[in-house]
């Protein structure tokens, strides 16, 4: 009866909702109920003298989907880089799952910034989808045929099968940011972070990566994307994130995608004009 | 014939090829991440370090000389990382800093003590002295099978193919990481893979294989090797593992032709010496990149086949 219960359930293929065992776990232990996929802690970060992400608190809730939402160089990359340690930061604490990252990389599958990597590199897209069996494989092990089909199957889910041989560079934008969607998911991780995946995609595409994310969510696994494009906020994600270098607000979509909020967070940046075709603060939509 | 062979030509030509594939193997992955020339830093670094190890030890024993050499190549990648960190200055830059400076020490070193009896000149440093690395030994073939004759083989093969076969395991055993962390470094941190160690290993890896091979063949050969394989096999396939079979097979090629066409090129057309071997190995790796880049299948890189309006 410990939380770890809840992953073993999952990695079952139980829903949420049948997940007993966990149930009954956080009945006996109430902190476990706390236990954020992804929670931070003064989270401070700096590349020169100003710091792009200051002082920064959030808690992430389990089986849902949240955006981290904020203007152009407000530091909503650099907060996933430093929670997950692929940049210093200069202080703050992260827990995943109740637990220090290191101990829980096995549960986290990152999804970078498309522009982030070179497509010219010489690989295939099955390859790319491979690299994300790398904590099961090791350095040597073969893969087997189970592992190839999984690698397939993940490749499956984003509708790129038909490309497993292509080089990546000969993808549409669309296309590799699917390859990235199924290297996270061969990684069956229970926390998935994702930096702008719907940034320069084709409307087929943000609908087969919206449909992927909501069945994460459906399998009771947390989803944290950085987004841009406030107009789908609420269609997309339960529980925003909002952030201009420090925090400006946390909470369900509903109580804290607010135009107030929004103005807070954006300040200048967002014309009026915008957040009223958001038809936000209650009552228009 | 045969004879004449295995002793004038088998070890230059063997030495040669594991020079070759020793720096090929690390540079196709230096390439990918940007940082192809730190071959040549490496080669210009070795210098000081060559020159501190003369003055130490008062002799020019291959050992001591190997021993500054890579501690100089390991000084001066340390010394490029730690101008990188706190200068917040991008790579080519702190290389250029660092591999000059060291360059230069080395020469002021050189022309301050009594270095100048010794062979330490530029003309050995550039090209090495492949042709003289002969088996003197050697009677035919059967020499091959003859514990006496095998004692006499000179130095540089067995340590050149030590060093060559220590590069080719550590490349198959950290093929994975290195390949991931290459191409996605965020991801590769993510999963928990020690990025900075691996970059650093493969940068000492490269060292260590420019060091043995600047001792047995020259920096030509390191600069060119470290390169033109990997760079011309690239353009032959879209597969890493593919690519660096193709590097691998480039250097080989390089090393026999740029042999014989050393010894017998100026022959065939009619001149009466035969023209430097390492000079003529770089010279055909250059050649094999220049053919890659007319009549490689996978020229077309960039952008190929991608959908404008998609993206
Ligand atoms: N590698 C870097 N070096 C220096 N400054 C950086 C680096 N990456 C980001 N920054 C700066 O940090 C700030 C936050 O960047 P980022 O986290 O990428 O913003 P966002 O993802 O919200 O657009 C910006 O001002 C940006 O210019
Ligand atoms: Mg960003």
């Amino acid at each position: 009866m410990t939380p770890t219960m809840t992953t073993a359930a999952r990695l079952a293929g139980l829903p949420a909702g049948l997940d007993l065992a966990a149930a009954d776990g956080e009945a006996l232990h109430p902190e476990a109920a706390a236990e954020s996929p992804l929670s931070i802690r003064g989270l401070t970060v700096s590349y020169g003298e100003k710091p792009a992400v200051f002082s920064v608190d959030a808690t992430f809730p389990d089986g849902a989907l949240s955006a981290i939402i904020g203007p152009n160089g407000a530091g909503k990359s650099t907060l996933l880089k430093a929670a997950l340690g692929i940049i210093p930061r200069l202080s703050g604490e992260v827990s995943v799952f109740g637990r220090p990252i290191d101990a829980a990389r096995a549960r986290i599958a990152y999804v970078p910034q498309r522009a982030s990597v070179d497509w010219d590199f010489p690989t295939s897209v099955l390859d790319v989808v491979s690299m994300g069996l790398y904590r099961r494989l090791g350095l040597l092990r073969r893969m087997r045929s189970e592992e190839r089909a999984h690698a397939l199957a993940c490749l499956e889910r984003v509708g790129m099968t038909d490309f497993a041989d292509r080089q990546i560079g000969q993808l549409s934008g669309g296309q590799q940011q699917r390859v990235f969607l199924a290297r996270a998911l061969a990684q069956g991780a229970d926390l998935y972070l994702l930096d702008e995946p719907f940034a320069g995609v084709d409307a087929a595409t943000e609908r087969a990566i919206i449909e992927v994310l909501k069945s994460l969510r459906a399998e009771g696994r947390a989803v944290v994307c950085v987004h841009h494009d406030l107009s789908t906020v609420e269609s997309y994600f339960d529980h925003v994130f909002l952030i201009n270098v420090r925090r400006i607000a946390e909470g369900p979509v509903a109580s804290t995608f607010t135009a107030g909020n929004l103005q807070a967070t954006y300040g200048g940046r967002l014309a009026a004009g915008h957040i009223e075709q958001l038809r936000l603060g209650g009552g228009t939509a | 014939m045969h004879a004449e062979f295995v002793q004038l030509s088998l070890t230059p030509i063997l030495i040669g090829i594991f020079a070759s594939v020793a720096c090929a193997l690390p540079g196709n992955f230096l390439i990918l991440r940007r940082q192809a020339l730190i071959g040549d830093a490496i080669s210009h670094v070795v210098l000081p370090g060559i020159v501190v190890a003369f003055l130490l030890t008062g002799g020019v024993a291959s050992m001591a000389m190997m021993l500054g050499a890579a501690g100089a190549a390991v000084l001066a990648v340390l010394l490029i990382e730690a101008v990188k960190r706190l200068g917040r200055i991008e790579p080519g830059a702190a290389m250029g800093v660092v591999f000059t400076s060291m360059f230069a020490g080395g020469v002021l070193l050189l022309e301050q003590s009594d270095t100048s009896s010794v062979h330490l000149d530029v003309q050995h440093a550039l090209m090495g002295n492949l042709e003289s690395l002969i088996w003197f030994k050697a009677k035919g073939w059967h020499s091959l099978a003859d514990p006496a004759a095998l004692a006499a083989l000179p130095d540089e093969l067995p340590r050149m193919a030590l060093v060559c076969l220590v590069v080719v395991a550590l490349t198959v055993i950290f093929w994975r990481p290195l390949k991931i962390s290459t191409f996605d470094e965020g991801f590769a941190r993510a999963i928990g893979l020690p990025v900075a160690a691996i970059g650093f290993g493969l940068v000492v890896t490269a060292a260590v294989a420019a060091v043995a091979a600047f001792d047995a063949v020259g920096s030509i050969i390191v600069i060119a090797m470290f390169i033109c394989p990997p760079a011309a096999a690239r353009l032959m396939t879209n597969r890493l593992e593919a690519q660096v079979l193709w590097s691998v097979g480039f250097a080989v090629l390089a090393a026999v032709l740029g042999y014989v066409f050393a010894g017998y090129g100026p022959l065939w057309f009619g001149g009466a010496e035969a023209v430097s071997a390492a000079g003529m190995i770089a010279a055909v790796s250059g050649l094999i990149l220049g053919l890659a880049c007319l009549f490689g299948p996978c020229r077309a890189r960039v952008g190929q086949g991608r959908d404008p309006a998609e993206a």
